[in-house]
């Protein structure tokens, strides 16, 4: 394949903050990558790590999670738990064999569409250059044993 | 009239869901008295023919125990699920992969190096299990490992799931008897895809310990809290204890006995990935937002796929560690001793 692998990326956004900076990096016609889709959510604290896994599992090949800066989160300490939910999860997915980069906490604040924006590139590009997870395609294998072996004789 | 047939299978298992079975007592008559024993390979001698020769559908209840770690085991699926109306993947092995699904931490051929070719192991000759061998008689084979260790409704149509590993005796009495008063008609079956044997809610519910909002600084191994605190929750006490996560339905006996919950009754009612719930609920008891801090406390729990994936690695949304995704086969020509 000599195309460039274009990296599938999900990126949950708060409400508050980074989802608004993105809509700031919008209307101010900044450029960044097309590749990552954002959710949005009211707070990184509703960021269940299940959403990431999901999202994983089903066939991206990273996740931008942002939240508002620290002492900054509008239900006042979620984004703490969120932290300490991505350093958690980061632990798991290296279990997993998964690099642990594939998942990024980035803090944004609704002013900050350009630091989003540069933040959302070089993940991209970071990404990009891990290459594809493509999870989704290792489990749609058939499951059975795949290599063909050698019958073997056995002295009477 | 004839009985109903009565079938149980055991797959990639201990056997511990087997004697759980017997341990139901006297209760085992009734299930001799109200059913006819077509297929139990533990209890009684039958054939797999036997099986075959069966109309579809003949046996009305078949516990299928086990996950489903190699070709057989899913070809006795296909099976028994022809020929049972009823089919449940009874304790953990059937409904989540439990500790056989462990092994999808590894590509086949470590699997088979630890098993075959390392110290621990007597086998001067370097004998390697090949699928087909020939000898004078002719060929004689047995069946291929798959890639991963599978659920059974992984590879089959699954009516009820049974968790626990082992269930625990009081839960299998009572389906027993469930099963017992349908066919009296004095009770109906429960919908489709039901967990049955087990409570809806979390082995925390059940649990006495008092909990408070108390964070912690640090994990820890249970043997290094001396004195745990016989009536204050454990995991606040900063022991790793996986009751918010798992089912409820044993009655909290791990702590009820001062030892955490290791999740032997598997996700929670609405739990997606057990893991991701372990995650958030140890990560809410984190007594810190630095991150440096955090990393420090998170280092307490040294093995955390082990932590959150005991029992649940084949049923997680990842179902294997990348590893063990490689194509493997089952007898790499470096390892069988040629
Ligand atoms: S669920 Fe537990 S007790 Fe039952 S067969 Fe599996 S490992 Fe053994
Ligand atoms: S975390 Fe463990 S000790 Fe605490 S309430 Fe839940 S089951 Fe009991
Ligand atoms: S407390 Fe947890 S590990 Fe112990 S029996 Fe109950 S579910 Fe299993
Ligand atoms: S409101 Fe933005 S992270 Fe909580």
């Amino acid at each position: 394949m000599s195309e460039q692998f274009e990296p599938v990326i999900i990126g949950f956004t708060c409400n508050w903050c980074s989802y608004r900076a993105a809509d700031l990096a919008g209307t101010a016609r900044m450029k960044y990558a097309p590749n990552v889709r954002l959710i949005r959510l009211m707070c990184s604290g509703r960021l269940d790590p299940t959403f990431v896994m999901k999202a994983l599992a089903t066939g991206a090949d990273g996740v931008l999670i942002t939240g508002c800066h620290p002492g900054e989160c509008h239900y006042v300490e979620q984004n703490y738990k969120a932290l300490r939910r991505y350093l958690l999860l980061r632990r798991v997915l290296k279990g997993m064999g998964i690099a642990p980069e594939r998942v990024k906490l980035v803090w944004a604040s609704a002013a900050e569409g350009t630091k989003l924006t540069n933040e959302i590139n070089t993940f991209v590009e970071e990404i990009r250059a891990l290459g594809p997870l493509g999870w989704n395609k290792k489990l749609a294998g058939n499951g059975h044993a795949v290599e063909e072996l050698a019958v073997e004789e056995v002295a009477a | 009239m004839s009985k109903p047939k009565f079938a149980m299978y055991w797959s990639g298992s201990c056997g511990g869901c087997e004697i759980a079975v017997i341990n139901i007592h006297e209760k085992i008559l009734d299930v001799d008295a109200n059913f006819d024993i077509a297929f139990w390979p533990v209890a009684m001698d039958a054939k797999v023919k036997d099986v075959e020769a069966l109309e579809d559908g003949a046996i009305l209840l078949t516990l299928w125990n086990g996950s489903i770690r190699n070709e057989e085991n899913e070809h006795m699926a296909h099976l028994l699920r022809k020929k049972s109306k009823i089919l449940v993947a009874f304790g953990s092995c059937a409904t989540e992969g439990c500790i056989p699904g462990l092994a999808n931490l590894a590509p086949l051929h470590e699997i088979f190096d630890v098993a075959f070719h390392t110290i621990s192991t007597d086998n001067p000759q370097g004998i390697h299990p090949q699928p087909v061998t020939k000898v004078p008689e002719g060929e004689i084979s047995i069946p291929l490992m798959k890639d991963r260790v599978y659920t059974l409704a992984q590879v089959v149509d699954v009516d009820y799931y049974m968790p626990g590993c082992p269930p625990e005796s009081h839960q299998i009495a009572a389906v027993i008897d469930l099963v017992i008063q349908v066919l009296q008609g004095k009770a109906e079956l429960p919908p489709k895809g039901s967990v049955i044997g087990a409570g809806g809610s979390t082995v925390c519910e059940e649990c006495p310990r008092k909990r408070g909002v108390k964070t912690i600084k640090a994990f820890h191994r249970i043997q290094e809290v001396a004195p745990v605190d016989p009536d204050i929750c454990l995991l606040e006490q900063g022991v790793p204890c996986n009751g918010p996560a798992t089912r409820s339905g044993c009655d909290a006996r791990c702590p009820n006995v001062g030892a955490q919950c290791i999740g032997c009754y598997g996700p929670a009612e609405g739990v997606i990935d057990y893991g991701a719930r372990l995650v958030t609920a140890f990560a809410s008891v984190i007594d810190a937002t630095e991150p440096e801090e955090i990393e420090r406390i998170l280092d307490g729990i040294p093995d955390p796929t082990g932590q959150f994936y005991r029992f649940n690695l084949a049923d997680s949304l990842f179902r294997a560690s990348a590893s063990s995704f490689k194509k493997n086969g089952q007898s790499p020509a470096k390892a069988s001793g040629a």
